[in-house]
C-alpha cells in the first residue's frame, strides 16, 4: 500500500460508521495531511462512506477550500477582500500571475510556487495581505511580492548548487 | 502577591503583525531579569485596534503601547516594568493633534465607542472560563433556566434584538417560531460563516470571547427546547476554531454545557463544524445543507428552518454577534438593552472599519450613530487627508453611501432607504483614488464566482452584469450600458432564489445611483477619474524628474523598463503589465499615472 493511501486509511479509521455529514470533515483532514485531494483518496473515501466518487467530487469542487493539485514548495495566497481590493490587491494578483506565470489554483511546473486567492482572511486592518506558506505579510505591495518571490528562488538555486 | 498583568493582543490582526514574536521575546526577557513571579503575560482576544498592532497593555494603569516590535521589548521591561518610567515613543499618536496618549480609554477610537458585545474582547484571556465567569459570565444562562421558556422568548422579543447577520429579522420572533414547531428534536445553529469580505467582527468575538457565544446559544436552546447545537465556522479562521473548542471543553468541565445544567433538567451539547470556503453557505438553508455534507446550495423557503431545518427538524439559526448580545439582555434585563439605539434598531452594532481610514479596526457603537461619527470621530478621518468619497457598507450585498449622505444614521431601515444594507457590518471607506465602477466590478466578480449556480437569474445575470462592467472598465462601454445594468440588476433582485442573488446587484446599482458621472466618464470620455482602471491609464516616466537611478528597472517584474544609469528611463508598453511597482519604488515621484500611450498617439 502506498504511503498516502495508508494515511488516508488512518484518517478514515477516525470516522467509523459515519454518514454523509462526515464527508466534509474527512476531506478537510485528508487535505491537511496530504496538501490536496488525490483521485485515489477520493475513491477510498467513497468506499468508506458508500458514496459514488461523482458525488464526492460534486461536493469537493463546490467548496473553494479543496485543491486537486499538490501545493508548490512556496504556497502564496492573496487576499481578495474588499479592504484589500481598495488598497490594491487586484494589482498584486495580476503581478503575481505575470511573475510566477501561474493562475490562482495552479502550481508551477517546477513545483516551486502555487498561487491561491481567498475571499477574505479577516485581517482587513492590515490590507493588502498575502501569506507565504501560511506566514502573514501585512501591507503587501507588488515590489514586496517580487522581492519575496526572488528570495524563494534564490534560496532554491543556492540549495541546488550546494547539493 | 497578585501578579501584575501584561495584556498582549492575540487577535488575528496583531498575530499577523507579529504578536507571537513579541510574546516570546517578552517571556524571555522577563525570565532573564527574574521577573516571571511578578508579572503574568496574558494573550487576549482582539482589542479592535488592528491598525496599531501588535498592542500591549500594562496594568494597573492600563498603559497602551502600539506597534510593539520584538526589539522594543527590552526597553519596555527595563524602563516601564523595572524603572517605572513609561516609554513614550510607543504611545498612540493622535493623528490630528500629534499628541501622544498613554491611557487607552482617552483615545478617541476607544472613548467614542460603547462596548456591550466587545466588553470582554481584549480584556480577558479567552482561553480561561474563570475570567469569563468572574465578569458575570453565565449569569444570563443561570437566570434564563430559572425562568419560564415563554418568558425568555418574550424578553428577547421586548429587547428589540434583530439578527446581526444582515437581514435584521427579529430574533425573538425566530425563537418563537422554533419554540412553537412541534417536534421532539430541535437544533440551534450558530452561523459563523463570516464570508463578507471586509467583515471580521464575528471572528474577533469568537477569538476574544467565545463563551459569550456559547452562553447565547445555550439560552436559545433552553428557550426553544433544543438539546443540540452546531457552530458552523469558516475554516479560514483557525484561531477562532481552536478557541471555540477550548471554550466548549471548559464549559463541559464546569457543567455549563452537558446534561442537567444548573440542576434544571435542561441539557445541551455543542459541536463545531468547519466550513469549506463557500460564501453562499452564509445563507441559512445552504449552511444547513453544508452541515449535512452536501453542496451548499440554498433551497426555497418555506419551509423555513424554524419548522424544517437540519435533518428535517426545527432549527433555530442565528449569527455569532446575535448570540453574543443575548447574555447581556438576560443578565441586565431587556429594558436596559432596549434603551440603547433607535426606535426600530435596538442595541449596538459592531463594524469592521477598514479601507482608506486612519484608525482601522473594530468599532462598536449604538445603533443610530451617523456615518460621520464613525468615520471621523472614531476612525480619525480619511487617510493622508484625502477626500472622503463614500463608504461601502454591508459587503457584496450592501451598497455605497456617498459623501452627501454622510449624516445618515446607521440603523437597519435608514441604510436600506439609502440603497445599502447593514449586512454583517463591513464598512470600507473609499477616497478619491478608488474608482466606483471598478469597485462595482470587484463585487460582481465576487458574487459571480460565489453564485452557487442553482437559479438562472443569479447564475446568468451576475455574469452578464460582470461582463458589462468589465467592458466599461476596459474603456469599451457603450452608451446604453448604464440603463441595461439597472434593468438587469432589478430583474436579478426580483427573481433570485436566495439572499445572495437578491442583493448581488446592489453594489452596482448604488454606485450608478450616486456616481453615475463616473460611469459616464468611462463610457463617453474613456477616462477613469480615479486613475484606477488599468486599461485607461499607463505608467509614465516624467523625463524632467527621472535621474536614472535604476530602482524601477530592478523592481519591474517583467523587465519592461530600460535605460542606462543616469539617463532617463523608458517603459516598453508592449511588455508593461501595469503593476505599479515602479511608481511605488521611485523616490523622486518620477513615475506617474497618465493617459494611455496609445491614446495619446492617436490624439496627436
Amino acid at each position: 500500500m502506498k504511503e498516502s493511501a495508508k494515511k488516508v486509511k488512518a484518517i478514515l479509521a477516525k470516522y467509523p460508521d459515519s454518514g454523509r455529514d462526515a464527508l466534509i470533515p474527512i476531506l478537510q483532514d485528508i487535505q491537511d495531511e496530504l496538501g490536496y485531494l488525490p483521485t485515489s483518496a477520493i475513491m477510498q473515501v467513497g468506499a468508506h462512506l458508500a458514496l459514488p466518487s461523482s458525488k464526492i467530487y460534486g461536493v469537493a469542487t463546490f467548496y473553494n477550500q479543496f485543491r486537486f493539485q499538490p501545493k508548490g514548495r512556496n504556497h502564496i495566497t492573496i487576499c481578495r477582500g474588499t479592504a484589500c481590493h481598495v488598497k490594491g490587491s487586484g494589482k498584486l494578483l495580476e503581478n503575481a500571475v505575470a511573475t510566477l506565470k501561474i493562475k490562482p489554483g495552479q502550481t508551477s511546473r517546477d513545483k516551486l510556487f502555487s498561487l491561491e486567492t481567498v475571499a477574505c482572511m479577516g485581517a482587513c486592518g492590515l490590507a493588502p495581505v498575502i501569506t507565504v506558506n501560511d506566514e502573514f505579510n501585512a501591507k503587501a505591495s507588488p515590489a514586496k511580492l517580487n522581492r519575496l518571490a526572488r528570495c524563494c528562488k534564490d534560496e532554491i538555486t543556492q540549495e541546488r548548487e550546494n547539493s | 502577591m497578585a501578579k501584575r498583568r501584561i495584556l498582549l493582543c492575540a487577535g488575528s490582526g496583531c498575530v499577523s503583525s507579529g504578536a507571537w514574536k513579541v510574546k516570546e521575546e517578552l517571556l524571555r526577557k522577563l525570565d532573564e531579569r527574574g521577573l516571571t513571579e511578578k508579572f503574568e503575560v496574558v494573550a487576549s482576544g482582539c482589542h479592535g485596534f488592528c491598525e496599531q498592532g501588535p498592542l500591549l497593555i500594562i496594568y494597573p494603569k492600563e498603559t497602551l503601547y502600539c506597534r510593539v516590535e520584538p526589539d522594543d521589548v527590552s526597553e519596555i521591561v527595563e524602563e516601564h516594568l523595572i524603572g517605572d518610567r513609561v516609554v513614550e515613543r510607543l504611545f498612540y499618536k493622535d493623528p490630528e493633534t500629534g499628541e501622544r496618549i498613554a491611557d487607552h480609554a482617552k483615545i478617541n477610537f476607544y472613548a467614542k465607542q460603547e462596548r456591550i458585545v466587545l466588553k470582554n474582547c481584549g480584556v480577558i484571556d479567552p482561553e480561561s472560563i474563570a475570567e469569563y465567569v468572574d465578569r458575570g459570565g453565565y449569569d444570563g444562562l443561570r437566570k434564563a433556566v430559572s425562568m419560564d421558556r415563554v418568558a425568555v422568548i418574550e424578553a428577547v422579543k421586548q429587547s428589540g434584538l434583530r439578527g446581526r447577520g444582515g437581514a435584521g429579522f427579529p430574533t425573538g420572533l425566530k425563537w418563537d417560531f422554533t419554540y412553537k414547531a412541534d417536534s421532539e428534536k430541535k437544533y440551534i445553529v450558530c452561523n459563523a460563516d463570516e464570508g463578507d469580505p471586509g467583515a471580521f467582527m464575528d471572528r474577533s468575538v469568537l477569538e476574544g470571547d467565545p463563551h459569550a457565544v456559547l452562553e447565547g446559544m445555550l439560552v436559545a436552546g433552553y428557550a426553544v427546547g433544543a438539546d443540540e447545537g452546531y457552530i458552523y465556522v469558516r475554516a479560514e479562521y483557525p484561531l477562532a476554531v481552536k478557541r471555540l473548542r477550548i471554550a466548549i471543553e471548559q464549559a463541559e468541565e464546569q457543567g455549563y454545557l452537558g446534561s442537567d445544567i444548573f440542576d434544571s433538567g435542561f441539557s445541551f451539547h455543542v459541536s463545531v463544524k468547519e466550513g469549506a470556503g463557500a460564501f453562499v453557505c452564509g445563507e441559512e438553508t445552504a449552511l444547513l445543507a453544508s452541515i449535512m455534507g452536501k453542496r451548499g446550495m440554498p433551497s426555497p423557503r418555506p419551509p423555513f428552518p424554524a419548522t424544517s431545518g437540519l435533518w428535517g427538524k426545527p432549527t433555530c439559526l442565528n449569527n455569532v454577534e446575535t448570540f453574543a448580545n443575548v447574555p447581556f439582555i438576560l443578565r441586565e434585563g431587556w429594558e436596559k438593552y432596549a434603551a440603547i439605539g433607535t426606535e426600530g434598531s435596538k442595541g449596538t452594532k459592531i463594524f469592521a472599519l477598514t479601507g482608506k481610514v486612519n484608525n482601522t479596526g473594530l468599532v462598536e457603537v449604538p445603533m443610530g450613530n451617523t456615518i460621520r461619527k464613525v468615520v471621523y470621530e472614531i476612525g480619525g478621518g480619511v487617510k493622508d487627508d484625502r477626500e472622503f468619497k463614500a463608504v461601502q457598507i454591508g459587503g457584496p450585498s450592501g451598497g455605497c453611501i456617498p459623501n452627501s449622505l454622510i449624516d445618515t444614521p446607521i440603523d437597519y431601515d435608514s441604510l436600506v432607504e439609502a440603497g445599502a444594507m447593514m449586512g454583517s457590518g463591513g464598512m470600507v471607506v473609499v477616497d478619491d483614488e478608488t474608482c466606483m465602477v471598478d469597485l462595482a466590478r470587484y463585487f460582481l466578480e465576487f458574487v459571480q464566482s460565489e453564485s452557487c449556480g442553482k437559479c438562472p437569474p443569479c447564475r446568468v445575470g451576475t455574469r452578464k452584469m460582470l461582463e458589462c462592467l468589465k467592458r466599461i472598465c476596459d474603456g469599451e462601454g457603450e452608451a446604453d450600458d448604464i440603463d441595461w445594468l439597472i434593468n438587469v440588476g432589478e430583474s436579478i433582485k426580483s427573481y433570485s432564489l436566495c439572499g445572495l442573488g437578491q442583493t448581488a446587484p446592489n453594489p452596482a446599482l448604488t454606485t450608478i445611483r450616486y456616481f453615475r458621472d463616473e460611469y459616464e466618464a468611462h463610457i463617453k470620455d474613456r477616462t477613469c477619474p480615479a486613475g484606477a482602471c488599468q486599461a485607461l491609464i499607463d505608467y509614465v516616466i516624467v523625463a524632467e524628474k527621472c535621474k536614472g537611478c535604476g530602482l524601477c528597472i530592478k523592481a519591474c517584474p517583467v523587465e519592461a523598463i530600460s535605460g542606462e544609469k543616469k539617463t532617463v528611463h523608458t517603459i516598453d508598453y508592449d511588455l508593461c503589465i501595469k503593476c505599479g511597482a515602479c511608481m511605488e519604488v521611485c523616490k523622486l515621484d518620477a513615475v506617474i499615472r497618465g493617459k494611455p500611450a496609445a491614446q495619446k498617439e492617436e490624439a496627436a
